[in-house]
Formats: C-alpha cells, sequence, structure tokens
C-alpha cells in the first residue's frame, strides 16, 4: 500500500546542514495501524511530512496506492493530498468556522456539490461522535473535542491513508485513549490505513500494529508491536518499552529481593498474546510437587495484539527438579529466562 | 439657542460640509481597503519563507510603501495634483481629494494588514495545504477569514486618519468640514464655525471607532 525508499531530507541553512531523515525503508499494508516513535529531533515530524510533501524529500520514492508522491508537480500534488488527511497536534482548526463548517472545509476544496457536503459532514459528526455541538466555534470545545473535529476533517475526503502527527500529545492521558479508541474504531471500520507518529510507547503500545523506532532521523528497528517489545535490540527501544514496562525503581526493587535468595532459581517468565490467561503456575506446582513456587513480581501490559506480561517466580527445590520444571514451562509458548542472580 | 452659542453657523452649509466629509472619507476607506489589502498581501505572500517568496518583489513593495508612508500628506497632495487632474479632469471638490486620500492612507493600511496576516496561525495554513488547498483558497478561505477582526480594527484605524486627511484637504479646496472650518471660520475670524467643525468631526470619529470596534468583537470568535 505505501512504500518508502532510500526517504532523505537535508535541511541546509548557510554552512550547516542537518539531515533530519536519513535513508528511510519502510512498507506498511492496507488496513494497518503504524506507529513511529521517537525523541523530539529524532526526524519523526520530517518524516510524516514529507509524505504529503509538506515538507519536500532532498531524495527517495514514497509510493502510496502505486503514485510516487515525491515526484508529483503542484496540481496533481493536490489532488493527491485530497486522500492523505492529517490530524495535527494541535488540531489547526479555523477558530473563524463552526464544527461544521471546519469538517466541511475539506469538501469545499474538492470541489464537492452543497448538498453532498451537508450529508457527509452529518456522517462524520457522527462517526466521531460530535452530535449537539455542530454549531460550535473551536474556542468552546475541550481539547478531545477539538481533535474529534481534526480527525472528522481529516476523513472528509475518504482517504486512503491518514497520518497523525503527535495527534493525542496535546490531551491528557484520559482523552488521549478515548482519541487512541477512536482511531482503532475507524482504522476497524473503514480499514484504513494508519500513521501515527508520537513520542508515548503508550500510544503505539495501545493501537499500533506495527512499530518503527526512529533516532538520528534512521529508522533504527522496526517490526510487530509485540516483538519490539519482547526483544527490543536498541537501547533507544529498551528506553521507550521501559516506559510502560518497568521503572527503574520497580527493578531496583527486584534485584534487592533476588539478592536475597541463596537456594533455588529466579526465574523471569514472559507470556504473550492469549496464553497470558492460562494457569501456567499452578499448572506446574501441580505437576512438579516437589517444587516450592513463590511470586516475587509481576507485571502485565495490553498491546494491540494481545496482552504481555513478565512474572518473576522463586523456584526451591532440589537442583534436578528446578530444571525439569523450567523445561516443562519452555515448551509452553511461555519464555523462561533464567536469572543469575541466584547460583 | 444654537444661534446664541453659534451667531456665524449656517445650518445649511454645516449639512453639505458633512455630507462631503462622510463622502470623502467613506469612499476613501473603501478604496483603501482593497488598495491596502493587496498591498499587504503582496508584503505578507512574498515574505521569506511564504507561499509566493520572493526577494525582489517584497523588496520593491516594500520600498514604495515607505516611501509613501513617508511623505508627509499635505505634500503628498500637492504632488499628486497633475495626477488627481489627469484622472478626475478636476483639482477641486470632494472627488479630487480621493486619489491622494487613498494613496496616502493605503501603504499604512497595507501594514497593517501585513501585521494581521502574520497573526494567522501557521498550524492551520498547513492543515489548508495538507488538504490540497489552491493558493487562492488558502488567501480567501484561510488568510482573510482568520485575520478579519485585525483587518477590521485596522480599517477602523485608517478611516480615522483618513478624516482627518480629509479635512486637511478641504483647506486647499477638497470642500467638506475642512474646508468649512478654514473659510467659513478661520478666514472670516468667526470661531465659533471653526468649533463647530470640530465638534462635527470629533462625533463622527467616534461613531467610526463605536462601528468598528462592534463589527470587529462580533467577528471574533476566539
Amino acid at each position: 500500500m505505501i512504500s518508502i525508499k532510500n526517504l532523505q531530507k537535508i535541511f541546509k541553512s548557510g554552512n550547516t546542514q542537518v539531515q533530519a531523515v536519513d535513508d528511510v525503508n519502510l512498507n506498511i499494508e492496507k488496513g494497518e495501524i503504524y506507529g513511529v516513535i521517537g525523541y523530539s529531533g529524532a526526524g519523526k515530524s520530517t518524516f510524516i511530512r514529507l509524505l504529503n510533501r509538506l515538507e519536500d524529500p532532498t531524495s527517495g520514492e514514497i509510493v502510496i496506492d502505486g503514485e510516487d508522491i515525491a515526484s508529483l508537480k503542484a496540481g496533481s500534488l493536490r489532488k493527491a493530498r485530497q486522500e492523505i488527511g492529517m490530524v495535527f497536534q494541535h488540531f489547526n482548526l479555523l477558530w473563524s468556522r463552526t464544527v461544521r463548517e471546519n469538517i466541511a472545509f475539506p469538501l469545499e476544496i474538492a470541489g464537492t456539490p452543497k448538498k453532498e457536503r451537508q450529508e457527509r459532514v452529518d456522517e462524520l459528526i457522527k462517526l466521531v461522535g460530535l452530535g449537539g455541538r455542530e454549531d460550535a466555534y473551536p474556542s468552546q470545545l475541550s481539547g478531545g473535542q477539538k481533535q474529534r473535529v481534526g480527525i472528522a476533517r481529516a476523513l472528509a475526503n475518504r482517504p486512503k491513508v491518514l497520518l497523525c502527527d503527535e495527534a493525542t500529545s496535546a490531551l491528557d492521558p484520559e482523552t488521549t485513549d478515548q482519541i487512541l479508541d477512536l482511531l482503532v474504531d475507524i482504522n476497524e471500520q473503514l480499514d484504513l490505513t494508519i500513521i501515527l507518529i508520537t513520542h508515548e510507547m503508550h500510544v503505539i503500545r495501545k493501537i499500533s500494529h506495527r512499530v518503527a523506532v526512529m533516532e538520528e532521523g534512521k529508522v533504527v528497528e522496526e517490526g510487530d508491536v509485540l516483538d519490539v517489545f519482547l526483544h527490543p535490540k536498541e537501547k533507544v527501544t529498551k528506553r521507550f518499552v521501559e516506559q510502560i514496562m518497568g521503572d527503574q525503581d520497580q527493578d531496583e526493587a527486584v534485584e534487592t529481593i533476588l539478592a536475597q535468595y541463596q537456594t533455588g532459581q529466579v526465574v523471569r517468565l514472559h507470556f504473550v498474546g492469549e496464553k497470558t490467561n492460562q494457569a501456567l503456575i499452578s499448572e506446574v506446582s501441580r505437576e512438579f510437587p516437589s517444587v516450592s513456587f513463590n511470586i516475587l513480581q509481576g507485571k502485565i501490559t495490553q498491546t494491540s495484539k494481545g496482552a504481555y506480561g513478565t512474572l518473576y517466580v522463586h523456584m526451591d527445590g532440589t537442583e534436578e527438579d528446578i530444571k525439569k520444571a523450567i523445561d516443562y514451562i519452555s515448551e509452553t509458548s511461555v519464555q523462561v529466562e533464567v536469572n543469575d542472580h541466584v547460583s | 439657542m444654537f444661534h446664541k452659542l453659534f451667531p456665524n453657523a449656517n445650518v445649511e452649509d454645516l449639512i453639505t460640509a458633512t455630507e462631503e466629509t462622510l463622502y470623502m472619507t467613506a469612499l476613501s476607506v473603501i478604496g483603501t481597503f482593497i488598495l491596502g489589502l493587496l498591498l499587504g498581501l503582496l508584503l505578507y505572500l512574498t515574505s521569506k519563507q511564504n507561499i509566493w517568496a520572493n526577494k525582489p518583489l517584497n523588496f520593491i513593495v516594500a520600498t514604495i510603501v515607505n516611501v509613501f508612508r513617508a511623505i508627509p500628506f499635505i505634500i503628498l497632495i500637492l504632488l499628486l495634483f497633475p495626477f488627481t487632474e489627469f484622472l478626475m479632469g478636476t483639482i477641486r471638490g470632494p472627488n479630487a481629494a480621493l486619489p491622494a486620500l487613498i494613496i496616502g492612507a493605503a501603504p499604512f493600511y497595507g501594514r497593517l494588514v501585513e501585521i494581521a496576516l502574520k497573526e494567522v496561525d501557521k498550524g492551520v495554513i498547513e492543515a489548508a495545504k495538507s488538504m490540497g488547498a489552491k493558493t487562492s483558497t488558502i488567501i480567501f478561505k484561510v488568510l482573510l477569514p482568520e485575520s478579519m477582526p485585525a483587518l477590521v480594527s485596522g480599517i477602523t484605524v485608517t478611516s480615522i486618519n483618513l478624516i482627518s486627511y480629509s479635512a486637511m484637504a478641504g483647506v486647499i479646496g477638497a470642500g467638506g468640514l475642512g474646508d468649512l472650518a478654514y473659510l467659513k471660520g478661520f478666514q472670516r475670524w468667526d470661531f465659533d464655525v471653526v468649533f463647530l467643525a470640530t465638534i462635527l468631526i470629533v462625533i463622527i470619529v467616534f461613531i467610526f471607532q463605536f462601528v468598528g470596534d462592534f463589527i470587529s468583537n462580533k467577528l471574533d470568535k476566539r
């Protein structure tokens, strides 16, 4: 659906040049929610603005639905942009227009006849849940409502893809979740491809199917959200995963506890997807009555591809029994990480 | 009562003069609004990193604006006499004052328009671009509506300048309250007439200011 090849953007000012986007290659499938995460200055904002040519790429290809956006002339670029919706961090609504008029704006640009325009606007207002607020001005709306208008506006011309530029970064946590739910709804209802950039791992975790991690203009890691969560390779990715999976305080606490155990074995279990719901521990303890299990710490988080949890367990018993128990667990889909802190 | 306070005032003269002042002001405000809007848009759009970014053109427009703003109005009228005569066929009466009034006020209003446009949220312009808007759409559906309250208060300030310019033009034969104050008042040493003309001008200014503020507030939905 979307294929990005060797995409580069270099900003020049005087003698200095900044490589904002450095040789990015990505393929995004139709109907996918694709997240790009990075800290500020990583180039993710420039990246998403290249996709609808709000910035012109220095070199590279951006093919959306068979059309190379990077090489379009002004007139055809305007046409192409009508099929690429964009949602902004600061909403960017026209304060001089009501909700209804704001949503109608892209339809006016596309030359939709008035009657059709009104019907479409009514549809969109229902879709984003703004019924009753049609005639309000943006200044009378809350942040979440403003972003709903922003989303409705971006969807007005039935785009092939929706670009979200830090769409939830200006919202409080609860409103963020509501907007994310709305995006998932839209993705499922319309089978719409969504590309979002963010600096919050929470956003990626909650709605993305796949994720790319950007640092210094490059995509340093890419894959299914769950894989990236489970096996973060790069340092920045680990830092992002830590944002939700573990805060440092707790990790330190666990380490202190680990140090206290002189016998047995402490293992860290990774539960992925549906297996999270299985009664694994009680099953193993039934199977190996000679081994005692003590749960030290557990944590679970929900991603769009299922749940992901970790569990620290202390196992005590004979070395042989422990080994058998670990082997038994390893045969299930739960991954076992043997902790070396205890000898 | 009126005749006791203003023994030398002729009501008919006053009405004619007021009408002439209002006529000159109204037409010159319209002319200034259009010409100033064009100048302001040109200044804004050709500025750095804008839609029509064009350094030489921006420099030329800015220079014209600055030069005309630097010329004192009374000299500008004299300077424009040949042009006025060519354009209007006369150098006397309210119509003859219009070219000088518009050319004198438009550069000032142009700068106010430029400032107003600069205040429009860049993000909103970007959003319009991302929807595939043409430049003309951005001008007429984003830039102008989003800056309208500032454009209206700008034209209010300018129209008050124009009222005082029109009085100045009156002194050298354009008619209106300035003309009345000078010819029928000052020249005959009838200061009650000068005073009355002043009161009328102040009332007109107040009305313009009030209407301008009212419209500007009404338009502002922020």
